[in-house]
């Protein structure tokens, strides 16, 4: 599976999760794909952040308003629970502060939704258990040294993480997407930190 | 004109040729300040067609030495290079001179000061817009300012001609507006003071226009931009042949004036931009001279700037000009600029420049932060680039990969919007229906959409 249609695979099942007519924030929203879905297909009020401009061009050929700014800076600019959601898709691992990212979205938004690899996947502790070596496969396709991925974490990770951060857990979707059934994506239901190689949740903010 | 099935876009890359410039004029100009006009002229220049629904025109505002001359041939420039009216627009000069208009010799011809970003094919399409561009209100470039002729006196204005603010300057245009029959404008744009202009715009007939595009402008200047706009006027003013602003009989304050322009210019560069453009270069000399004759490169050039400029250009203008852009603050007469921009349902698109330091990023940043808190439409993108405020003129490419995208959409929107209203199908969502189009080829949908455009009219 390409890393385009793992990409799409992913945000097909973030749109699930986004009300209708909800103000949604994308933070690194690529070229607005998924803000593209949201504001046509559910009503959505969308804007997005992205740092590269080639996707930046691309989204405003889609008629979507993004700006450039580095999420590690925060999201300085936007005011408290400014959005209904706020969607960080397949980014948390390049952050190099999540946690400050994290607790800005949880600050500007009702609800977060957070995708990431699960470094958990049994392939991937497979791969450095027999092999000992820095895993690289389809959905992790860098060498240890090249890579933009310099936060991996685990679903339990991860929900150590959230808690830390003023958040509370409200639903783990596990998901199995590296699959032989490359056009599927599959949940997983059973052991998810062992058996998922990629996470979707939902934040709130610890009230 | 155009094959749709086969041109494709870059083909059609090319200048607007010779331009004709055009003016009228106002009665009754009121001014911010409250003092009147009796009458205005405003120079002007068009590019493009207009379409039958008048639906796709786009007002580009200048910046403090520019002129209502944006792209292509002035046509009395045309006439004395050998041009002649039965040869048609489209000509073009044997020797021309492209670039910065102050570094080229004057006998050259030059084409206007936008012209790599107005023309067939460029990021303001003339294929498909209908661009506007007027000299503004205090100008000395064709529109009525200081060096104009008082009507009561029968003597040029000088300094008795009342201060004009940014706001002034839009006001007229919008008057201009009237005056052609062009009741809401596809987009307002400019940089720098141009920039100003079209935020002011949008913020003063937010229901006369869709879009705003703010290149390497902000929303008011820094103490450090007024410092030098200051030290420039505290030339001129100094300048023994200054004489309170009547000098017209004779030749003014050329020294101050030029030392204004040479100071505006270091303003535009860069560190980097000079350092590569000139370094510690000598011209026409190997050693140190001991003397304080022209001797560095850097020196020379901007000795040059600043002669040429006195060509061109009024000092009583340019005292009027920057005292309007000092004056400028896009949150007057509201208590922020978030305040000052609440409820805009105009679009917008901030690009600033990474090495320009006399309007920053970080203020432009500003601006989109205003935007962003009161749930405006607002994308913004820092162009990387060397050459300091001058990008907005310098870096044509950059910017074409932003503003042609943005530019359709609007348009595709636009007249998506405007069929749905005239009664025809009930679109769910025209954002969807434009979304769908913009899959086809660039050209072909905006001329498919000029079909839809006339039938909802029909």
């Amino acid at each position: 599976m390409t890393a385009a249609e793992l990409l799409r695979s992913d945000l097909r099942l973030i749109t699930g999760l986004v009300p209708e007519n909800s103000r949604v924030l994308d933070l690194g929203c690529g070229d607005g794909a998924l803000m593209e879905h949201l504001r046509d297909e559910r009503g959505c009020l969308v804007r997005g952040v992205e740092l590269d401009h080639a996707d930046i061009a691309a989204a405003l050929a889609r008629g979507l308003s993004v700006v450039e700014a580095d999420l590690d800076d925060g999201l300085a600019g936007y005011p408290d629970a400014n959005f209904d959601v706020v969607v960080l898709s397949q980014t948390l691992q390049v952050m190099r502060k999540p946690a400050l990212v994290l607790r800005e979205m949880l600050r500007v938004g009702e609800r977060a939704i957070v995708s990431f690899p699960n470094f958990g996947y049994w392939r991937i502790r497979g791969y450095l258990a027999f092999r000992g070596r820095m895993p690289v496969s389809r959905s992790i396709p860098f060498s240890w040294h090249d890579t933009p991925n310099i936060h991996h974490t685990t679903i339990k990770d991860f929900r150590e993480f959230v808690t830390a951060n003023g958040g509370e857990l409200e639903r783990e979707i596990a998901l199995l997407t590296s699959d032989w059934h490359r056009s599927r994506i599959r949940r997983v239901q059973i052991m998810p930190s062992l058996f998922a190689d990629t996470a979707v949740a939902v934040v709130h903010a610890r009230r | 004109m155009h094959d749709d099935s086969t041109r494709q876009p870059w083909e059609d890359v090319g200048s607007i040729g010779v331009v004709p410039e055009r003016a009228l004029t106002l009665k009754d100009v009121t001014l911010v300040s409250g003092r009147t006009l009796a009458e205005a002229k405003i120079a002007y220049e068009t590019y493009g067609g207009l379409s039958e629904a008048r639906d796709n025109a786009i007002l580009l505002f200048h910046a403090l030495s520019g002129d209502a001359h944006a792209a292509g041939w002035r046509e009395k420039d045309a006439l004395t290079a050998g041009w002649k009216p039965e040869d048609g627009p489209d000509w073009v000069p044997s020797v021309a001179e492209f670039g910065d208009p102050d570094a080229a010799p004057a006998s050259r011809i030059k084409p206007g000061w936008w012209d790599p970003f107005v023309g067939p094919g460029k990021a303001f399409d003339t294929n498909r817009y209908f661009i506007i561009c007027a000299n503004v209100l205090g100008g000395c470039l064709g529109t009525t300012g200081p060096s104009s002729i008082d009507p009561e006196t029968g003597k040029p204005y000088g300094l008795s001609f009342p201060v004009v603010t940014i706001e002034d300057m839009v006001d007229v245009q919008a008057r201009l507006l009237d005056e052609l029959g062009i009741d809401r404008l596809l987009a307002v744009v400019g940089g720098s003071m141009g920039g100003m202009q079209a935020l002011a715009f949008a913020r003063r007939y937010p229901d006369r226009v869709a879009t705003c595009l703010a290149i390497a402008t902000t929303w008011r200047l820094t103490a450090q931009a007024i410092a030098f706009n200051e030290v420039g006027r505290t030339a001129i003013l100094g300048d023994p042949a200054f004489n309170g602003g009547d000098y017209y009989d004779g030749e003014g304050p050329l020294q101050g004036l030029a030392v204004a322009r040479m100071i505006g210019h270091i303003t535009y560069l860069s560190d980097e931009s000079m350092r590569k453009k000139f370094g510690r270069r000598l011209r026409d000399r190997k050693n140190l001279a001991f003397d304080f004759v022209t001797e560095f490169e850097v020196e020379s050039y901007l000795a040059y700037q600043g002669k040429r400029f006195t060509e061109r250009f009024d000092a009583n203008s340019y005292l009027y000009m920057t005292k309007a852009m000092d004056y400028f603050d896009l949150s007057r007469k509201a208590d922020s600029l978030p305040e000052a921009l609440a409820g805009t349902p105009v679009r917008y698109l901030v690009m600033s420049f990474s090495s320009d330091w006399l309007f920053p990023t970080y203020q432009s940043q500003a601006l989109v932060d205003a935007l962003k808190s009161v749930g405006a439409e607002v994308s913004f993108v820092e162009i990387p680039s060397p050459y300091g405020h001058d990008a907005f003129l310098l870096e044509p490419e950059a910017q074409y990969g932003f503003i042609r995208p943005f530019l359709a959409w609007a348009m595709e929107e636009r007249r998506a919007s405007e069929k749905r209203r005239a009664g025809g199908q009930a679109w769910t969502s025209g954002q969807r229906r434009a979304g769908e189009e913009r899959q086809t080829d660039a050209g072909s949908r905006v001329r498919k959409g000029e079909r839809a455009g006339k039938g909802a009219r029909a």
